[in-house]
């Protein structure tokens, strides 16, 4: 299997679904001769043309909305939405109309609209270049959103994601395109809406998703030396929420700790606890632990952003408690 | 300005006469339902706009789209709607348009080219626009009327959708009813300039004024712009002025302007004018209009019938169809 980065693998699925749908066509800013803001999309232009890799102007909600009405007649577009932090700007389309058509409109009605962002802080890009939004995407009923961690996942993942009927907003931690890891060569899709126990483990269950499931196996690590043994479950697909993973591991270890890169009040790591304790409370231990960012915006400045963001070292704490 | 309906074909007039009184007909009796409690929620009642509906559609081949808003039960019947499923969605009922779950502002009706209304004020010129990109780059010829308000041309989606939309040459036809008042704000209090239409030249586009109480009027400003579109030459915005007679829902009291404007507009009724073209052409007999326009009351009244005779679905129903999969049902 050849080792591709984790922004080589994206392009890797865009690539293979465009040249095997015609329908599949790309648009966002910058996404040409520049190659997106983050690479991703480099050298698409030259190989599908401008009529398949669309730069647009700067206007978010169009680019959205759009993209919805292309998808709502047939075509399957890819959007690129430059930061996630813009998405705000065409959160009325995806929101109000793409979510919902389906369910108003019925079953003539279908919207297979992807839409890739780049998330996430730890590169100084200060307040509105580096937030985590996807826990606000999971309390819109018709998104689904995934989050993949390692290459492999970013190309299965995102190839189901172009393949589904359903508007998909994959999540992109902007640390991760340049890690790398084995991809399979075939258009394999990996299934939306499964998570992925990556570290088998009996003393506690560290749920994350993205760049902070490397964080999670890195302190699984640190607990081994330590004589705890951590359980690892990669969320991958936080809509819909693979909730049957996550309580059987509860059940196993007893102890649950939600780790996420997002404002705590209302994060990902909230709905998993709820869930968790609607259908587990009797096998936890130990009260169910969130880790994830302090409700303040994103600061720029190297040390204070650094607060803000889940560490390994956090983690290791916070299981030292939980089993002292 | 009704001149180039001079080509009018008698079949075109009734056909377009028909759909003017449907289209009344309808509007009035969903008022009186929503106030006798049959038809719950709200309603905004395109009564006094028909004209641009109709006049709009006329333009328009059957596999052409349109894009509809909030005040839009007139563009689904003017694009060849069902008044039974549209009606029966107004009551909720598991027969209508989205089964209940869409209600007055949301439903679609894809096989006459209907691709949805739209609850939120230029919420749908996006979605136009990008029906018109999905045409041009299938090669299929077909054009999308994207209908939005005077309201909507102060929204940022109509700005970002113009400019796009003229940038890349897409079949769209922009098509702004300018009722004078969003919601209750006059025009004058939120827009700028006085026609909206004027805005086109921001885009490098055409910018048409068209009377909005005029159907012949209206069908031969689209049909031009049809053509510019159809020929590869890009969007048009098109300005009708028009008037709604009633209020801009089923509570508005209509406190912001005056009874004497109204009767003015009033003065200006599309049916009453198509009425006249009709008889001055010759193109329907005294008799005829008078059975078109029992034709409509009728069709409107079997509507009701069948939305009352329809069953309300299922609860259960309620977590079905969140998601285009094979296995739907709202994920636990």
């Amino acid at each position: 299997m050849p080792e591709l980065t984790y922004w080589q693998a994206l392009q890797e699925a865009l690539r293979q679904e465009m040249t095997r749908d015609p329908l599949v066509f790309l648009m966002g800013e910058d996404i040409g001769a520049y190659g997106g803001a983050f690479g991703v999309t480099r050298g698409l232009l030259a190989e599908f043309g401008p009529e398949r890799v669309r730069c647009t102007p700067i206007s978010e909600a169009t680019i959205v909305g759009a993209a919805t009405g292309a998808a709502l007649t047939g075509m399957r577009p890819v959007v690129e939405i430059m930061f996630m932090d813009f998405v705000t700007l065409a959160m009325d389309q995806l929101a109000n109309h793409a979510a919902k058509f389906r369910y108003m409109y019925g079953p003539q009605a279908r919207v297979p609209l992807v839409l890739r962002t780049p998330a996430g802080g730890g590169r100084c890009y200060g307040a509105t270049h580096s937030q985590s939004l996807e826990a606000w995407f999971l309390h819109v009923p018709g998104l689904k959103v995934i989050a993949p961690a390692t290459p492999a996942d970013a190309k299965g993942l995102l190839t189901a994601a172009i393949r589904d009927d359903n508007p998909v907003l994959c999540v992109e931690h902007k640390l991760l395109y340049a890690t790398t890891g084995p991809v399979p060569e075939d258009e394999e899709t990996l299934p939306i809406g499964r998570a992925a126990t990556r570290r088998q483990g009996r003393d506690v269950t560290l749920v994350a998703y993205s760049y902070y499931v490397g964080i999670a196996l890195q302190a699984a690590q640190r607990l081994a030396d330590d004589g705890i043994d951590a359980e690892v479950v990669d969320l991958r697909t936080l809509a819909p929420l693979d909730t049957e993973t996550v309580v059987q591991s509860v059940r196993k270890t007893g102890r649950l700790v939600c780790i996420e890169e997002g404002t705590r009040t209302g994060g990902v790591g909230a709905e998993v606890a709820a869930r968790v304790a609607e259908l587990a409370y009797e096998y936890l231990d130990a009260p169910i632990r969130r880790i994830a960012a302090p409700d303040v915006p994103i600061p720029f400045s190297p040390p204070l952003e650094q607060e803000t963001l889940p560490t390994a070292d956090g983690i290791v704490h916070t299981v030292q408690e939980m089993l002292r | 300005m009704t001149s180039s309906g001079a080509s009018l074909s008698a079949d075109a007039a009734r056909g377009a006469l028909y759909l003017l009184m449907l289209i009344r007909a309808f509007e009035e009796r969903v008022l009186q339902l929503v106030s006798d409690g049959s038809i719950r929620g709200t309603t905004h009642p395109y009564v006094g706009q028909e004209a641009v509906a109709v006049g709009a559609c006329m333009a328009l081949r059957a596999d052409d789209w349109v894009v509809s808003t909030h005040r839009g039960h007139g563009h689904l019947l003017a694009k060849g709607g069902d008044p039974n499923r549209l009606m029966a969605e107004l009551f909720g009922k598991a027969a209508g348009y989205g089964g209940g779950k869409g209600g007055t502002q949301h439903m679609a009706d894809f096989a006459v080219g209907h691709l949805g209304s739209n609850g939120v004020t230029g919420g749908g010129i996006p979605i136009g626009t990008g029906a018109a990109l999905s045409a041009q780059m299938r090669g299929t010829s077909q054009v999308v009327a994207v209908f939005f308000g005077d309201g909507a041309a102060n929204q940022g989606t109509f700005h970002e959708s113009l400019n796009l939309a003229s940038l890349w040459r897409l079949p769209a036809i922009y098509v702004c009813e300018n009722n004078l008042y969003a919601m209750s704000t006059p025009m004058r209090d939120a827009c700028a300039i006085e026609h909206i239409a004027d805005r086109a030249a921001a885009y490098g586009m055409p910018g048409v004024q068209a009377d909005g109480m005029d159907v012949l009027a209206v069908a031969a400003a689209m049909h031009a712009a049809v053509e510019h579109a159809r020929a590869g030459r890009g969007p048009t915005l098109i300005e009708c002025k028009t008037y709604r007679f009633l209020g801009h829902s089923k509570s508005d009291q209509r406190a912001y302007r005056s009874r004497e404007e109204e009767a003015a507009w009033r003065e200006r009724d599309p049916i009453t004018r198509l009425r006249a073209v009709i008889a001055a052409r010759g193109l329907a007999s005294a008799t005829d209009v008078d059975a078109i326009e029992r034709d409509a009351v009728a069709a409107v009244d079997a509507a009701v019938d069948f939305a009352r005779r329809s069953p309300f679905p299922d609860p259960h129903a309620v977590l079905d169809g969140v998601f285009a999969d094979a296995n739907d049902r709202c994920p636990s």
